[in-house]
């Protein structure tokens, strides 16, 4: 096969990423409940034994190719061409590693916040990180699309068993806009499986060419699924809801990988798949990416609740990174793959500095700080540099991020690029002023005699503090994954690939007889 | 070995340390190790410098920082005649004044933070002169922003320091919002982000013009511009300047350092940088001129007013950097640097003067001081001396440099040097009067404070007054490198930076630059005259004046209502957009009222289908039939 490399390493990598924290959870459910402690620690180090298994993702890839590497491939269910199907390249290697780091600070940072029901709680988080790996590294359509809606339960019962006051309306906001979205891709899905003759294969169904009506229509029906999971103006009122009921695990999944889900999608499936109705529909897309950059801003700027805040900031951020992504060159695209590591980093370390001060005090509330930096000089510290990764200051990852998806919205657009540039000033307005009132000022009396963070809360933040400066300072380590993968798909995009008109319905047609 | 590379790292090393140990191992003894470090940058700056002096320019990369597609970018270095007094003015000026601050800052709870931060401030301050890209010059410039905004809000607790670090971080993000679209368009235009090939290149693209909106707007006015939003910003010019007198609300070794010293200058240094572009558009050096002349003139009359001792040294540093634009304005970018240079000493000087008077005082406000100059003559004579150099007074550094500056304006033969000629003329006046203002209402006659206040009057320890006086030295003295010809100088610093910044061409006569020294030099004496009549010897003159003239008096006092006048046409236009319309309207009821409505509908609807539900055999069998009817006629039709 010239389009992969197999997987030369002595354990199937892609598998054990997936199934190793499901295992956990299997092995967890042996566990008697009355012994918390021991829950967590299997967790956990169910959790580290797949992060120290997906190290080779990191040291071993190739490069130099855009080919899929790493890959596994058995058949499944031969009589619909159904196949266990791995691999990973340039675009999605990263975010499987940091699927893998983000269990490990999940589990680390809940371990004193969850109080009942500990047992399924950590089986949950398992459950979806291994759900979320598998999403990043099917090659298979229909494998993907189990790992896409399996990952769906998990996170569901961490919302709505573990969360906030409102956690309910939370959990069935986000589950019906994500199914509608999914059930819209699902007909795509089938749709293509039958164009193409019956395969779910995803490098075969990205190398052909459907016609231009089929691409207008099947655009859409995929946008609908990813534009929730981005969440993409205006589709995007789900996410703080669920981020500010979700506890702070739930969250920093939320954050850090599973709206990334969105984001991939259009980078594996839209682009490729549809590329003629992709270069049509930029001018939209640009449009609701600066959209989203500056409304979820100014939303930003007089949020009184601090999970709100973030939740908001995600939507900002997120714009960037879908601007990137459709201004379709080399800066935008990595830009914003670079820029959906960082996001996951920073905002997931941002939701974890909340977590830790929620713990304290259980109040999410701006007003209820004031001084922080008085009484917990540590936290402070930590929280700032978060702070100052958010807002993109060179030096920090998120300025790479935010420079290269700019520069790529400029090249793509000047006036797209002039707009979004503005989200920059804004963002440093928001994410200063948040600070502002939790850290500096007057003491609240309210925070007079908390606790600074201890060891186990460092340990969690400090490996994110050191991703924020590496990505900064060196992140050529980092792009140099991208290169060739995004070059490929820019050449599958670039040119023209339209077939011949065909009646949309002729296909389903076939299908019913 | 590259020896240079110790100039920004050693005071990286020093940040790192004070602040992973500073709380607590290091904690009273964080000087040391920040001090040790600025001085071992100096020593290495000044071996780089005479390097420099012989020849050597340094033009290296270190490694490759970000590649992307065609856009790549290093982290690299350029060490030229420029960067070389850039480097002598940060660590020199930079040394003096961390000295100084181990004993402004003596006790203070904070005292390793604040190390750490000016120490980071240092590093941040190198990498951005020290660059030869515009991506690591905007890591600086935005470094020394942060740094800025930290030591601004140092004393956190209070909220107009806080205000005042958060207000100066997001102005200076307008301005640099201009100067990334900037980057961007010399990006796009030359396909590189690094100093040499976009200075070379630049005049190839002379008279290209870029649609925007319509326009045709000429590429190289535009690129110019959206760099110059960047200086703007920085270098706290209108109408960017609301954030750099609010920034006073930092220690003052930081006023002295970030905010007169060097940060400030960093828009000065740029556009001296840039000047291979700037000099392709008249229209971009003239709104450079026009920009810092009028800001020099405004800064200054509002120092007039002002009784707070920081905030008056503020407006006069607005001033100056105005004046050094104003020079760049006119293509006499040595000037402007030569002023940089300058006023780096005697502003550091004034700013620090005035940090041991609050030091003794314990307030900031002159109209309560008085007659200090017995209890403190050190710090009152080196003052004197740093407002002397300040004002213009012939033979102090000052004076060269600002001299220099009102020639070059009046000899650049436009019709924009001769207006900014007038404005800077004008400035010749006030600058000399506000700072003898400030000296004789602070150090002259009786003190006017409270009896207690009186009792703790002292002069500062040596740790401070030596700093004081080296800073004097060098207010007298540093500007004898650059004495022009006429003087019987060689204009030393000029030539020296001549093959970065070249020479303008200037339209005079012996005569007329004789003239003009001697009208510059008449009105600064004229100044300091008229200051000493209304503040020593008839002191109901300005009290008089500023009631008759009431709502002049106002209007300076409030410094023209800039601020007033942002927060009603910026800030709560924003504020309420955020919270009416966009959160409360779009957010709360049109996508939300969708969102929530579309399944109640549903829902509505299902209570209706539920009726048919009923559980009644005969209505089954009805709408059984009814289907079978249907379904054959279809089949039939």
């Amino acid at each position: 096969m010239e389009q992969m490399v197999m997987n030369k390493l002595s354990y199937p990598i892609l598998s054990t990423i997936i199934f190793l924290p499901v295992i956990g959870a299997l092995i967890l459910t042996l566990i008697n409940r009355s012994r918390e402690s021991l829950i967590k620690w299997v967790a956990l180090i169910f959790a580290v034994a797949t992060f120290f298994l997906s190290i080779p993702l990191f040291t071993q890839f190739d490069k130099s190719t855009y080919k899929m590497q790493f890959v596994e491939r058995h058949n499944w269910i031969p009589v619909w061409n159904i196949e266990y199907f791995l691999g990973v390249d340039g675009i999605s290697v990263l975010l499987v590693l940091l699927t893998t780091v983000s269990s490990i600070l999940c589990i680390l940072i809940s371990w004193n916040s969850i109080k009942i029901k500990v047992k399924e709680f950590y089986m949950a988080i398992l459950l979806t990180c291994g759900a979320i790996a598998g999403v990043f590294s099917s090659l298979d359509f229909f494998l993907f699309y189990i790992f896409w809606e399996a990952m769906l339960i998990p996170m569901y019962l961490i919302i709505g068993v573990w969360g906030g006051p409102n956690r309910i309306y939370a959990t069935i906001k986000f589950i019906l806009y994500t199914l509608v979205g999914s059930v819209l891709m699902l007909v795509g899905i089938l749709y293509v499986y039958f164009y193409a003759g019956r395969t779910f294969d995803i490098l075969k169904l990205t190398a052909l060419t459907y016609p231009y009506n089929i691409q207008f229509w099947l655009f859409w029906a995929f946008f609908a699924a990813f534009a929730v999971k981005v969440p993409m103006f205006p589709v995007h009122t789900w996410l703080p809801d669920a981020h500010t009921e979700a506890p702070t695990a739930g969250s920093v999944i939320l954050a850090a990988i599973l709206i990334k889900m969105g984001a991939y999608g259009f980078l594996r499936f839209s682009i490729p798949l549809f590329p003629d109705a992709t270069r049509a529909m930029v001018p939209a897309m640009l449009t609701l990416s600066v959209i989203a950059i500056i409304y979820a801003g100014l939303v930003c700027l007089v949020q009184k609740d601090l999970k709100r805040l973030i939740a908001y900031s995600s939507v900002s951020h997120m714009g960037f990174i879908t601007m990137g992504i459709f201004a379709l060159n080399m800066q935008g695209i990595e830009g914003g793959i670079l820029q959906m590591i960082n996001h996951g980093v920073v905002t997931g370390a941002l939701f974890m500095c909340v977590g830790v001060i929620y713990d304290r005090t259980h109040s999410r509330q701006i007003a209820d700080y004031g001084g922080l930096a008085t009484h917990m000089p540590i936290y402070a510290g930590f929280f700032m540099v978060f702070t100052l990764a958010a807002v993109g200051l060179p030096g920090t990852n998120g300025f790479i991020g935010e420079f290269l998806t700019l520069l790529g919205g400029f090249t793509a657009n000047k006036l797209v690029g002039v707009l979004a540039a503005t989200g920059v000033i804004i963002g440093a307005g928001y994410m200063l002023i948040l600070y502002q009132k939790v850290f500096f000022m007057k003491v609240n009396p309210k925070v007079i005699g908390l606790p600074d963070m201890d060891l186990r809360e460092m340990v969690a933040l400090t490996p994110l503090i050191l991703f924020v400066l590496w990505i900064g300072v060196y992140p050529v380590q980092f792009l140099d994954f991208m290169h060739p993968s995004v070059q490929h798909l820019l050449e599958r995009v670039s040119v023209t690939n339209i077939a011949e008109e065909t009646n949309i319905a002729r296909v389903f047609m076939e299908v019913i007889r | 070995m590259k020896y240079y590379l110790l100039i920004p790292f050693l005071p990286l090393a020093a940040f790192v340390i004070n602040i992973l140990f500073g709380r607590g191992l290091i904690r009273d003894k964080a000087h040391w190790i920040s001090c040790l470090t600025i001085i071992g940058s100096f020593i290495a700056s000044i071996i780089t410098g005479i390097d420099v002096i012989n020849g050597k320019i340094i033009n290296e990369d270190l490694y490759t920082w970000i590649v992307a597609g065609k856009f790549s970018v290093s982290v690299g270095f350029l060490i030229d005649p420029l960067t070389a007094v850039m480097l002598f003015v940060v660590t020199g000026v930079g040394s003096l004044i961390f000295i100084y601050s181990i004993g402004y800052m003596h006790g203070d709870k904070g005292y390793y933070r604040f190390f750490s931060y000016l120490s980071l401030f240092i590093f941040f301050m190198l990498m951005l002169i020290m660059s030869n890209n515009f991506i690591q010059l905007y890591l600086g410039w935005e470094g020394v922003g942060l740094c800025s905004y930290f030591l601004i809000g140092f004393w956190y607790e209070k909220k107009a320091a806080a205000d005042a670090g958060k207000k100066a971080f997001i102005t200076n993000r307008f301005g640099d919002f201009g100067f990334a679209l900037g980057v961007f368009m010399i990006f796009l235009t030359f396909g590189s982000v690094h100093y040499i090939p976009v200075f070379s290149e630049v005049k190839n693209i002379v008279g290209q013009t870029v649609n925007i909106l319509g326009y045709e707007v000429n590429l190289i006015t535009l690129i110019a511009l959206l760099l110059f939003c960047g200086a703007v910003g920085k270098s706290a010019q209108i109408p960017l300047h609301v954030w750099l007198p609010d920034a006073m609300e930092g220690p003052t070794p930081v006023s002295a350092l970030i905010h007169a010293a060097t940060m400030v200058t960093a828009g000065v240094f740029m556009v001296a940088r840039c000047n291979a572009i700037f000099n392709l558009s008249q229209v971009a050096m003239n709104v450079v001129a026009i920009v810092g002349g009028v800001t020099s003139l405004f800064a200054a009359t509002i120092a007039v007013a002002q009784n707070d001792i920081k905030r008056v040294i503020a407006y006069s540093t607005l001033s100056h950097l105005g004046m050094m634009f104003l020079a760049c304005g006119v293509g006499a970018y040595a000037a402007g640097v030569f002023h940089l240079y300058t006023h780096a000493f005697f502003k550091a000087l004034l700013f620090l003067a005035a940090g041991s008077v609050i030091h003794a005082v314990g307030h900031n406000d002159i109209q309560r001081m008085g007659g200090l100059r017995k209890y403190m003559p050190i710090t009152y004579l080196t003052m004197f001396v740093a407002a002397l150099s300040a004002g213009g007074i012939p033979g102090l550094a000052g004076f060269f440099s600002k001299d220099e500056i009102i020639w070059s304006a009046f000899a650049s033969g436009s019709l924009v040097g001769k207006f900014v000629w007038v404005l800077v003329t004008a400035v010749a006046f006030f600058t000399p009067f506000y700072s003898f203002r400030m000296i004789f209402l602070a150090f002259h006659g009786k003190f006017r404070g409270t009896h207690h206040e009186e009792h703790h009057l002292h002069e500062s320890p040596p740790v401070m007054t030596i700093p004081l006086i080296f800073l004097a030295l060098g207010a007298i003295g540093v500007g004898w490198v650059g004495i022009p010809e006429i003087l019987g100088g060689g204009a030393h610093f000029a030539e020296f930076l001549k093959p970065v910044l070249g020479h303008p061409e200037f339209h005079g006569t012996h005569a007329q630059e004789w003239g003009i020294m001697g009208l510059s030099t008449t009105i600064a004496i004229s100044g300091i005259i008229i200051a000493a009549i209304f503040y020593l010897m008839k002191t109901y003159i300005p009290i008089k004046l500023a009631q008759q003239l009431s709502p002049i008096y106002r209007l300076l006092f409030n410094k023209y209502y800039v601020d007033e006048l942002y927060h009603h046409i910026l800030i709560r236009p924003i504020l309420w957009v955020s919270t009416r319309f966009i959160e409360g309207i779009t957010d709360a009821k049109i996508i939300e009222g969708i969102v929530n409505g579309v399944p109640k509908t549903i829902g509505r609807f299902a209570v209706i289908l539920r009726k048919i539900q009923s559980g009644v055999t005969q209505h089954y069998a009805i709408f059984m039939a009814a289907g079978v009817f249907i379904l054959v006629a279809l089949i039939l039709w």
